[in-house]
């Protein structure tokens, strides 16, 4: 069914809308990576089955008369830690930890009785929380690029047609011109999502000034920071507001294909969009005269296949063309000669899933939130050893206290914090100090720091940082592409330096070749990955110096984390001289006599832990 | 043309074209180190050595910057300096540093610039060289335990010679340059142009070295050992000495082998005058009678290499001449047959030539005569002047000496052999009737000289246009097989020289060989043959002689058959 | 040495792309689905099929980590080692299923080609850190006693 016309598309939205209405009840559960994971899918056809069963069942697709419960696979709902999650509206019900032997219960008490399941309901410290609304985790949120993540049917275009989907696009189409789009774009002051913040207004004025025939909306869905799953929640949730978003950036440069580069270990994210580029070509928003404009436009998806480097615009793109990704010299810039060298507009996923909601609303709206040069909210990730993990958005300018104490409901099992990983391998570590720092993209940079894709790891006292920047020089040596020298080289070196300094064979004078390194790697290499390499070093020396004099002066880890750092003593006093502990030593390392208290060489002493578990006595421990 | 000045250390310098900061920089005097930027390759921008400092101490890299109009740059403060050594101490804290007893030693850009930059230490752990060491070639050696990986070679195997069987595999620390699955380079579609070798700035990739097994036969009295000089070795050899490129030193050549101990030093050239002859021959017969057009050449050894592995249905259009190398060892080897009853001593072949592909060519067996090889050991340019340098000869205070006879005698067309566009010329001042000062002129403006990629002449051959294209480089050699093959052009005769600016450039050659370097090596070959004395090969009393004497009955010898595949199938 | 079949097979896989010579990463993917790894003669066909240099596609198919060139094994395990997953204790896992299988850095498949443990860098499941997948079946929450129950699982249920 091909929708011709913006007319067709407004009485489309209205069917579907008054569809929407007649679903007196909806059962969302969350279909994303992380509840399909914990079994959400077979919930789903449980659920789905009883309410079919009992007659209650109304779809949004068949645009049915009658009135009747929805029952749909939604988008994240982003409370991750306590998936499978399951929502009703209207009551704003949210069941937790939700198990198929739970199914029959849910449909019965809730749906048809219309009363609560208190028992599968979030509480936090003794009170019951209802609503998803209640809840802190949401309470301080503000859900725009997220709105219908977890609150629609992420598979159903006709759902998001219902909920003014497409609805920016015809406005654009039909009443501006290219350049007004870069214009309204440019005024919003939204920045790129994806870690260097550059406009995003003004990548699309460059675009569409190139001469070319030929130019490429690029979108980079190439998510790879450990600890960041913004962008895939989207792209499972809401695949279609990101579509919309390319396609008004392929109108506004002057581009008439897209493509979606989508990391391989997204393979739900990936069907998710085949199915919603499917859709959108048969309604007739993909491809030849679109809405009856004249404009064509259509996206093809491209799955990467396992390499970091490739969210580099240029390593993208190369590997678009079927290369290794591998980044190139600048310039020419993307803008100029992208894809297949030609223009290319090359954003990540919430930055196109912004764009609908400016081209509706306008750019005034859009600065009123958050701080007038980072405007618009950003959806973060919060992960680590927070007790609230999950997918949030909350406006630019909130700060990291809110984040991590409010939302992220502070550290988990009452441990102090110690500090937040930011910005993922390119970011840095922030402490206590910088709790109260407002989270936009300038602010961060003032303190060696970065958004990046989002990504917020909280870290306990039970964290070694060295071990944390050597967790990260690992990663970035592992994802370097190894062309530049700098990067190649500097991330191996400090790797291994970082490796001696965990393994308690570190000296003083490393602390500063990694500052040497990683001094050289950020002014000298070729690409952002490279230029952001040392960040997790130097600001882990910068914020916790006394830590990383602890092991190489002290030889002691102050996290208790490092293995090697630990040391095995035998308390005299507990022990009963039984030799157990002796005899379970493979290296020999437990010395004494039968009957007299033993001592461990330290010298000798693998930290293997034998003894510990031979003592019969509990007298052997790690300190 | 872009123009504006820009303020490098301080000082006005004035750019017009030039494509990046770096062109500019060195245009003011400074020379920038890099290993990854030469001028005939694309832009790589990985070694990170080129860096400058703008006004606001950025750190940009010179290479891959366009100049801009009042740009103001530093090449040289204590930033870039410190970044410039922190660089070097990691390529060479990963560097297997056998300095001593390496190939490139006193020609690696690493150690020069190490030394440049005073690196005195390094504060890193030794990586194991434990990777093996490739020298199943016939002419390159490579050990990866010596690659930096600038990807030099990559760039000039695969844009440059468009063979394409150098890659980057794997990543990050793990990366390196190999072919493809790791296989020997004797495994895959290697020609053995050994132009990696010419770029290589280290000891990863080098020539391979047989001056040992020349130094044997020098010194066993049961040996007559022959030598043949290409022409090309004139005019570059004294680069290794300190003399301009360009500068004709034949005679010291000459003098230098002799105090070697070579029984008989001959030049190639004189081989080239019978390649002219044969394969005019070959061209005009089939020009008369009809056949499959082009003809294309076969003197280059790399691009016969080349065809066979690409265009194995092409292999009827290369002229079935051997090369001027083999034809020359079969004429001696001919020379010379039952000759060992009379003086008891074997003959060996040795040539020198610009050229590794030649070292393969030796020794392909479809090449030997009566299960004897025409050619028994082949060395470059630069073995033959470490040769000279071990022998401890003072090559610049030698006097010149002239070569043996019979087979020391070349005509200015032999010569020219040296040069792109030399076989052509010399192959149309054979078909030209009229044998005069005035035409030998006229072929020189048809187009055949100069270094453009690509070449092309017509000549009007007794009422027929005959029409001549010129090409070095192999990848121009592919496209020009591209528009042939497509039947958008025609040509009567195709010269294919695998190397930028034909023999003159070639990888066996002195190192480094910049663009300016083989245009004044090219004036010298030109040189060359305006001084002889004769210009055309059919005028050179020794072709005669040979035609006469050994070569009576015996013209097969000067021929080698190729199967095609085109033939094959039929 | 190929068989009919395989030659068909990446034919019809590079006729699906057009021969486009850009989606080289997709008919490896594709053909790595179906072989579970890259065999070396089926790169060379299809390097002469897309007219691609064999060294090109070799050096492609050692840049990304998802290619194989070796055989894996019939369950693929790979442990999430994002950040998320770190701080949570992932490395304790691994080198539980390594013990377990007598894999190690260096031997990431069983001799009998049934289980292959890898890590890899964020599913991007972290909320439910520490996670593993096996062939691409998320499992969260793990720890190295619940690994080595799924361990048992999968060979139980492959008849061992």
């Amino acid at each position: 069914m091909k929708i011709k016309t913006v007319r067709q598309l407004e009485e489309m939205g209205q069917l579907y809308a008054g569809a929407l209405k007649k679903q007196s009840q909806k059962v969302l559960i969350c279909a994303g990576t992380g509840c399909v994971a914990g079994g959400s899918i077979e919930i789903y056809q449980k659920i789905k089955q009883i309410v079919d069963k009992s007659g209650l069942l109304a779809s949004v697709e068949l645009a049915e008369e009658k009135e009747g419960i929805g029952v749909k696979r939604s988008g994240c709902h982003g409370f991750c830690e306590m998936g499978p999650l399951v929502r009703i509206e209207p009551q704003g019900y949210l069941y937790i930890n939700v198990k198929p032997q739970d199914c029959e219960e849910v449909v019965q008490t809730t749906l048809i009785e219309g009363k609560p399941v208190e028992r599968l309901m979030y509480s936090w410290e003794g009170k019951v929380y209802p609503t998803q609304e209640e809840i802190l985790f949401y309470k301080k949120q503000t859900r725009l690029v997220l709105e219908n993540c977890g609150h629609m049917d992420a598979e159903s275009i006709q759902e998001y047609i219902a909920k003014s989907g497409y609805k920016a696009l015809a406005g654009a189409l039909q009443t501006m011109e290219p350049d007004e789009i870069c214009k309204i774009v440019s005024d919003s002051n939204l920045r790129g999502r994806g870690g260097g913040g550059f406009p995003t207004g003004r990548k699309w004025s460059q675009v569409l000034a190139q001469k070319s025939k030929i130019k490429y909306v690029v979108c980079n869905g190439d998510e790879g920071d450990p600890g960041a799953f913004m962008d895939r929640s989207i792209m499972e949730g809401d695949p279609h507001r990101m579509i919309e978003g390319m396609i008004i950036a392929g109108y506004a440069t002057g581009a008439s294909e897209g493509y979606v580069y989508v990391r391989a270990e997204y393979p739900l994210a990936v069907e998710r969009l085949n199915t919603a580029v499917e859709q959108a070509r048969e309604y007739g928003l993909l491809g030849r005269d679109i809405l009856g404009s004249g404009f064509d436009f259509d996206v093809f998806i491209n799955q990467g296949a396992g390499a970091f480097v490739c969210g580099e615009g240029s390593a993208l793109t190369a590997s678009i063309e079927g290369k290794r990704g591998m980044p190139r010299v600048r310039p020419p810039r993307t803008t100029e000669a992208g894809l297949w060298g030609r223009p290319t507009v090359l954003n990540n996923v919430e930055t196109f899933a912004n764009v609908s909601l400016i081209i509706q609303n306008g750019s005034e709206w859009y600065k009123s939130m958050g701080p007038e040069k980072s405007p618009g909210t950003k959806a973060f990730a919060i992960t680590g050893n927070v007790n609230n993990t999950g997918l949030i958005e909350v406006p630019m300018g909130t700060t990291l206290r809110e984040v991590i104490f409010e939302i992220g409901g502070g550290i988990r099992d009452g441990n102090g914090f110690k500090a937040v990983q930011i910005g993922g391998p390119s970011g840095a570590c922030l402490t206590e100090e910088h709790l109260d720092l407002p989270l936009d993209f300038d602010s961060l940079k003032k303190v060696g720091a970065m958004i990046g894709s989002g990504g917020l790891v909280v870290m306990d006292e039970e964290t070694c940082m060295v071990e944390v920047a050597r967790f990260f020089m690992n990663f970035t040596q592992n994802e370097s592409c190894g062309k530049c020298v700098p990067c190649r080289e500097g991330t191996r070196r400090m790797q291994e330096i970082l490796e001696r300094i965990v393994e308690g064979k570190g000296m003083v004078k490393d602390l500063d070749l990694l500052y040497d390194i990683a001094d050289t790697v950020s002014s000298a290499s070729l690409c952002g990955l490279g230029k952001t390499a040392g960040n997790p070093v130097v600001s882990t020396l910068k914020y916790f110096k006394d830590e990383y004099l602890a092991h190489v002066v002290d030889k002691r880890c102050p996290a208790g984390s490092c293995q090697a750092l630990k040391i095995i003593t035998i308390d005299q006093d507990l022990c009963k001289g039984c030799s157990k502990c002796a005899r379970a030593c493979p290296v020999d390392a437990v010395k004494g006599k039968v009957r007299q208290p033993y001592r461990i060489n330290q010298d000798q002493c693998i930290k293997c832990g034998a003894c510990i578990e031979a003592c019969p006595f509990s007298a052997i421990k790690e300190v | 043309m872009k123009k504006g000045t820009m303020i490098i250390d301080g000082y006005k310098i004035a750019y017009e074209g030039e494509k990046n900061i770096l062109e500019v920089v060195r245009k003011a005097g400074i020379e920038l180190p890099t290993f990854c930027y030469h001028s005939e390759l694309s832009i790589y921008g990985a070694c990170r050595m080129c860096i400058v400092e703008d006004q606001w101490g950025g750190t940009i890299a010179s290479c891959s910057t366009p100049p801009k109009d009042g740009m103001v740059i530093y090449t040289n403060t204590p930033k870039i300096q410190k970044h410039r050594c922190m660089i070097l101490e990691l390529l060479l804290s990963n560097h297997h540093r056998d300095c001593t007893v390496c190939e490139k030693n006193g020609k690696c850009k690493l150690q020069d610039l190490a030394v440049r930059f005073g690196i005195k230490g390094i504060r890193f752990s030794a990586m194991p060289d434990n990777q093996e060491l490739d020298d199943s070639s016939a002419s390159i050696v490579r050990n990866p335990n010596k690659c930096i990986m600038c990807g030099d070679c990559i760039r000039m195997c695969e844009e440059v010679q468009g063979v394409g069987v150098l890659g980057l595999a794997y990543r990050g620390s793990k990366i390196k340059v190999t072919s493809a699955f790791n296989r020997q380079l004797a495994q895959v579609q290697c020609v053995n142009c050994g132009q990696c070798t010419a770029v290589c700035p280290t000891g990863a990739l080098h020539v391979k070295n047989e001056t040992k097994k020349v130094w044997d036969v020098l010194s066993n009295k049961n040996k007559r050992v022959v030598a043949q000089i290409a022409p090309a070795l004139r005019i570059a050899l004294g680069e290794e000495f300190g003399l301009e490129p360009g500068e004709i030193v034949t005679g010291k050549i000459v003098a230098a082998m002799r105090k070697l101990g070579f029984d008989e030093i001959y030049d190639t050239g004189i081989a080239a005058d019978l390649t002219v002859m044969e394969e005019t021959k070959e061209f005009t017969e089939k020009f008369k009678e009809g056949g499959t057009f082009p003809l294309f050449t076969s003197c280059c050894p790399a691009w016969v290499r080349y065809a066979e592995h690409k265009y194995p249905e092409l292999l009827c259009n290369i002229s079935s001449c051997r090369s001027p190398q083999q034809m020359f060892g079969a004429v001696i080897k001919e020379h010379y047959r039952n000759t060992r009853e009379i003086d008891g001593r074997d003959t060996v072949m040795v040539s020198i030539m610009p050229c590794t592909a030649k070292k393969f060519e030796a020794s392909r067996p479809e090449l030997e005569v009566h299960g004897e090889r025409d050619v028994d050991i082949v060395i470059t340019t630069q073995e033959l002047a470490f040769m000279i340098k071990e022998a401890g000869i003072v090559f610049n205070e030698l006097e010149a000496e002239s070569m043996d006879m019979p087979f020391g005698l070349a005509s200015g067309a032999g010569l020219i052999f040296g040069v792109t566009g030399g076989v052509a010329e010399a192959v149309l001042r054979r078909c030209y009737k009229q044998k005069t000062a005035k035409t030998l002129k006229e072929i020189i403006f048809t187009g055949v000289r100069g270094m453009e990629g690509i070449k092309e002449a017509e000549i009007d051959l007794e009422g027929r246009s005959m029409r001549v294209a010129v090409v070095h480089g192999l990848n121009n050699a592919q496209k020009i097989v591209k528009l042939i093959k497509s039947g958008e052009k025609q040509y009567d005769f195709v010269e294919v020289m695998a190397c930028p600016g034909g023999c003159i450039g070639g990888a066996g050659q002195p190192i480094p060989a910049s663009a300016g370097t083989k245009k004044l090596r090219a004036k010298g070959i030109y040189e060359v043959d305006r001084t002889s004395q004769i210009k055309r090969s059919e005028e050179n009393p020794m072709i005669m002689a040979l035609y006469n004497g050994i070569l009576q009955n015996k013209r097969h010898l000067l021929h080698v058959s190729r199967e095609c595949h085109a033939c094959k199938k039929e | 040495m190929l068989t009919n079949c395989q030659i068909e097979k990446a034919n019809e896989i590079i006729e699906k792309h057009q021969r486009k010579k850009s989606a080289l990463i997709a008919v490896l993917q594709e053909v790595q689905k179906e072989y579970r790894y890259l065999p070396e003669p089926l790169l060379m066909h299809i390097s002469s099929e897309m007219e691609i240099s064999p060294a090109k596609i070799f050096s492609v198919a050692t840049f990304y980590e998802n290619f194989s060139l070796e055989p894996k094994g019939k369950y693929v395990i790979k442990i999430c080692d994002g950040t998320a997953c770190h701080v949570r204790k992932s490395i304790p896992i691994l080198n539980a299923l390594r013990k377990e299988l007598n894999l190690s850095e260096e031997k990431h498949s069983t001799d009998d080609l049934l289980f292959t443990v890898e890590t890899v860098s964020c599913l991007g499941a972290c909320g439910l850190a520490p996670v593993i997948t096996v062939n691409d079946k998320v499992y969260a929450k793990m720890t190295p006693k619940t690994a080595l129950e799924l361990l048992q699982a999968l060979q139980k249920e492959a008849g061992k």
